[in-house]
């Protein structure tokens, strides 16, 4: 297919790339200016001047404890995601058990109930466990809405065995377990670290459950503490900024080495 | 497991030889009505209860639906959150198609170009609120070094439209991206041979966008807007940040108003009476735009469920 270039196309791609970088310019170089030298000069223009005060601040404010928290969290998470997806999808891909699309359609429903539907019963449900405040009342949940997409993304990459592999295995006498750990586990690798990718994405960014089931520094995490931050020292903005920066640092630093599992992941976002 | 004698499966090669029973799925799928079947059950339950977060619930028949029929502001959230669904909608469609579709291209610039496009997708809402929270500060932020283009003492959030503008603005910074991502992968898989017959027949970039391209992503386009619809119906953590549901309750969008019930003033009966309202309202729209386009059939046929 020859192409010749789309002059308008290009312009707008442009247009839309500024609106995509300025914000994360700003942020860049307002980490590096002092509050004072960031003031003085606006926005938009060149730093003036340049400083590491706003991370060390950041550091000593304790907002590494909740990085700490956040690392936790999203650890868990994934783990929970990545014992229970694999098990699960392979029954809804193979089982002829009668449940079976029972429960791969309340999955499916799964998708488009919103975590924001169910706070207070969640709220409820986690206080009467006693869990309220706990890093563990944050994992629960959050696990639980990430198995719909997980389950529809790994599903999907496990139908791509063909049958033939699933049969060969049987005639070899082979148990489910053992075809789940030879051929499913080893060809569904590509499927498995998109839902890793996925709920540790998830995890990290998540806000609304943390917001709502813990109040004490020691459980909180990175998105509470951004929130917090901004509450308290709306106008420190370059001391904002260093907290976005150090936010988004191991997700950006996965994006660059892991670009395409990573692409995928946020696909699994789109329950694509 | 039936077994015979010989330690092999009784039909070997048979149809259910080896393969996973249901116990395979039980783990996750009693974790996962734990966590999301129940609770959606129970905020139906609740909506009928009065519970301020001590003690327990206690039934209250329909206390909660009478005292919401009558509540102005959940009426006006009705309205702003459709507005700023449609707004969401009307904006992030036509963009994403447009950037995803060129983005589909294989030349080096586009790849460079998309990747960059993706960075706002790894923040999360509330590192995006906080960041233009900053940018838009009145006088350390934009707005103040450019003051004449923003006008008057440039509190874009002090209004409500100039509020409703920004969540508007932020929303699609934010989510675009995700759109664009999932036009792009759809625009890649629509078959070359079409484009090559176009080429034959003649036809201009615009004309095969329009007869080839925008057809092709119909079934893309149904998932991108229902999952606009639904994002933007449960849009919470940017009005928090970003406006706090104000000028006022000029942007308490419904989403946002349930969590001021439930969580600011402790009447989480009444959330969620709301909750459910917000659950209906999703669904329903989500089915009837699945019917309306189709989409439902040639999804099934896709999946070989």
């Amino acid at each position: 297919m020859k192409a010749k270039p789309n002059y308008i196309a290009g312009a707008g791609s442009v247009i839309w790339l500024l609106i995509v970088l300025v914000p994360i310019y700003v942020m860049l170089t307002a980490t590096i200016q002092s509050q004072q030298g960031y003031a003085a000069k606006g926005p938009l223009s060149l730093p003036g001047s340049f400083t590491l005060e706003n991370f060390t601040a950041l550091v000593s404010s304790g907002f590494l404890a909740y990085v700490l928290n956040t690392a936790i969290v999203t650890v868990s998470v994934v783990g929970i995601v990545v014992v229970l997806v694999p098990p699960l999808a392979y029954a809804v891909v193979r089982s002829r058990s009668r449940g079976i699309s029972l429960v791969f359609r309340t999955f499916l429903l799964g998708l488009a109930i919103p975590a924001q539907a169910v706070i207070v019963p969640i709220f409820y449900l986690i206080t009467v466990a006693g869990l309220y405040d706990s890093l563990i009342g944050i994992i629960l949940p959050t696990a639980a809405f990430c198995l719909p997409i997980c389950t529809l993304i790994l599903s999907g990459s496990m139908r791509d065995i063909t049958p033939e592999l699933y049969e060969a295995m049987a005639m070899d006498g082979a148990t489910p377990m053992r075809s789940f750990f030879r051929l499913v586990l080893p060809l569904s690798k590509g499927g498995i670290s998109t839902i890793i990718v996925f709920s540790a994405l998830q995890a990290w960014n998540g806000f609304l459950f943390p917001l709502i089931l813990t109040q004490s520094a020691s459980t909180k995490v990175i998105t509470l503490g951004l929130f917090d931050f901004q509450s308290q020292y709306g106008i420190n903005i370059p001391g904002l900024m260093a907290a976005v920066l150090l936010s988004m640092l191991p997700v950006l630093l996965v994006y660059l080495f892991a670009r395409r599992a990573l692409v995928q992941g946020l696909m699994g976002v789109g329950g694509k | 497991m039936t077994r015979s004698d010989t330690g092999r499966p009784r039909h070997p090669g048979g149809p259910n030889a080896g393969r996973p029973g249901f116990a395979w799925a039980l783990p996750a799928t009693l974790f996962f009505a734990l966590f999301a079947i129940l609770p959606l059950i129970g905020v139906a339950v609740m909506s009928f209860t009065s519970w301020s977060g001590l003690g327990n619930p206690a039934f209250n028949g329909l206390d909660n639906w009478v005292k919401l029929a009558g509540d102005k502001v959940m009426m006006q959230s009705l309205w702003l959150s459709a507005l700023l669904t449609l707004l969401g909608v009307a904006i992030q469609t036509p963009l994403s198609i447009l950037l995803g579709t060129w983005a589909a291209g294989h030349q080096k610039n586009r790849a460079i170009l998309s990747a960059i496009y993706f960075v706002p997708l790894l923040l999360s809402s509330a590192a995006v609120s906080v960041l233009w929270r900053a940018l838009l500060d009145p006088n350390f932020g934009l707005p103040g070094q450019f003051s004449s283009f923003f006008g008057g003492d440039g509190n874009v959030l002090g209004t409500q439209a100039g509020a409703i503008a920004v969540l508007t603005f932020v929303g699609a910074w934010q989510f675009t991206p995700l759109h664009t991502l999932l036009y792009q992968g759809a625009a890649r898989s629509v078959p070359p041979v079409l484009y090559q017959a176009a080429d034959i027949d003649g036809a201009g970039t615009v004309r095969k966008f329009f007869s080839i391209t925008l057809p092709q992503l119909r079934n893309t386009i149904v998932t991108s807007v229902i999952l606009m619809v639904v994002g933007g119906l449960t849009t919470f953590d940017t009005v928090l940040i970003l406006t706090k549901g104000g000028p006022g309750t000029d942007t308490t969008i419904t989403a946002f108003y349930m969590y001021r019930k439930a969580f600011q003033s402790f009447d989480f009966g009444v959330a969620s009476a709301i909750a459910l309202v917000l659950v209906i309202i999703a669904t329903t729209i989500s089915l009837v735009l699945v019917r309306v386009t189709g989409y439902d059939k040639m999804h099934s046929v896709q999946e070989g469920i």
